[in-house]
């Protein structure tokens, strides 16, 4: 079929939020429901074990308080390998989160990092954020874009190194709010 | 890092992060100002979910989760047509669908909600878009639900659907609503959407895929963003 080249201008469909009620939907097999779940939170091929990181976190409201009705995806891509991970904040104590991966790679000299998706209910439109590394002490200080943020909010995106973990928590408001991206 | 003009984000028909009568946005709405940056390479590519084979059920929401019988209330047939602003279709893309049952209840273990849950309906399902960005699921009508965000608060009827388009930026939860529903006045999460966005959440009754004896029908156009076509930094 031969497309019309003039160009037809839509609307963008309005986001709305995804509610309280997303988990047998969106993360049906870790909550328990009856219904395979599309991805999880092990984004990684399981065979490549000694490459894993994990990654763990929480996200807190502006009181201080942890959320346990949002959902976190990420998404990496370092032009080798795509991943893409989904987990949502309800099943576990103190309602964190937790990723399996690898570790992408820096692209043209950037510092590697992981996009974040968030979705909650009071969120009408998902936020997007960031986890860079701790120990690439390197390429962290000389990234395009962490160098664009003053330092006591760059900090907001470096996920810290723990063993073999990587703890990236998100704060939605306060003092330490997380940086959050216009994409 | 380039702060440019922001392309693509349309302000004219998104909601905003905090809308103060949707009450639980007031602890949630990211305060500061957004960061602006160059596009990379992971931001404009995303999972495509293409190849990922659905199981033979997952668009018909009135079958995939039967134990004992058909689930109660009103079947419908719901499709459209998923494209960018320009019209294209986006083909194979993932829809994931999920809503309450015809009495407003959501299986969540969460939803406290006094009204019957229904064995037989699960009330979620996915489907992929054709090679014309072309969409079909099969459901229940589901019913409109009372919320705690005021006193005497419902929320109009509605279907949730997630789509990912074909890169992050394109990233798109919604709700799909059905036509001349009495509660879109009311409803804070509807109208934190600006006006000129409202229509584009509301379904139409569509005749042409009612199926005669069987279900009626509704269309549901869904518009995604897409992104900038500049080349990938990489290449």
């Amino acid at each position: 079929m031969i497309m019309n080249t003039k160009d037809i201008s839509k609307r963008q469909t309005p986001s709305q939020t995804i509610g309280p009620f997303f988990a047998y939907g969106l993360t049906p097999s870790q909550y328990g429901y009856d219904f395979p779940s599309l991805v999880n939170g092990q984004m990684a091929d399981t065979k490549e074990v000694s490459e894993h990181i994990q990654i763990k976190g929480t996200i807190y409201d502006g009181e201080g308080v942890s959320i346990e009705d949002a959902m976190i995806e990420l998404w990496q891509d370092d032009g080798e390998q795509q991943l893409f991970g989904r987990y949502g904040t309800g099943t576990e104590d103190g309602n964190s989160f937790t990723f399996t991966t690898v570790k992408p790679k820096g692209v043209n000299g950037a510092a590697p990092y992981i996009n974040v998706i968030l979705f909650m209910r009071g969120q009408l439109l998902h936020s997007y954020t960031r986890i860079y590394f701790s120990d690439e002490t390197q390429l962290n200080t000389t990234d395009e874009v962490l160098t664009s943020i003053p330092d006591d909010r760059r900090k907001t995106l470096i996920a810290k190194k723990k063993g073999t973990s990587y703890v990236f928590d998100i704060h939605m408001q306060g003092d330490n709010e997380t940086v959050f991206f216009k994409v | 890092m380039s702060i440019g003009k922001h392309i693509g984000f349309d302000e004219e028909v998104h909601p905003p992060y905090l809308d103060t009568d949707y009450k639980s946005t007031l602890l949630r709405a990211p305060t500061k100002p957004l960061l602006i940056q160059k596009e990379s390479l992971s931001q404009t590519t995303g999972p495509l979910f293409n190849d990922y084979s659905l199981g033979a059920l997952d668009h018909d929401l009135t079958k995939n989760s039967v134990k004992e019988g058909e689930p109660v209330g009103e079947r419908i047939v719901v499709h459209g047509r998923v494209t960018n602003e320009k019209g294209h279709p986006i083909p194979n893309t993932l829809i994931e669908i999920w809503q309450a049952n015809s009495a407003g209840r959501y299986v969540h273990k969460v939803d406290q909600h006094n009204a019957p849950l229904d064995p037989n309906f699960l009330g979620t399902g996915r489907c992929l878009t054709d090679k014309m960005g072309n969409y079909k699921f099969y459901t229940i009508k589901p019913g409109a639900y009372p919320w705690g965000n005021h006193h005497n608060a419902w929320r109009p009827a509605h279907i949730h659907l997630s789509l990912f388009g074909t890169a992050i930026s394109s990233r798109l939860i919604t709700q799909m609503y059905f036509p001349n529903d009495p509660l879109f006045p009311f409803d804070p999460i509807f109208n934190a959407v600006p006006p000129k966005g409202r229509e584009l959440l509301i379904s139409d009754f569509d005749l042409n895929v009612t199926e005669p004896d069987f279900a009626l029908g509704y269309r549901f156009d869904i518009v995604l963003r897409g992104h900038k076509a500049t080349p990938f930094e990489n290449q």
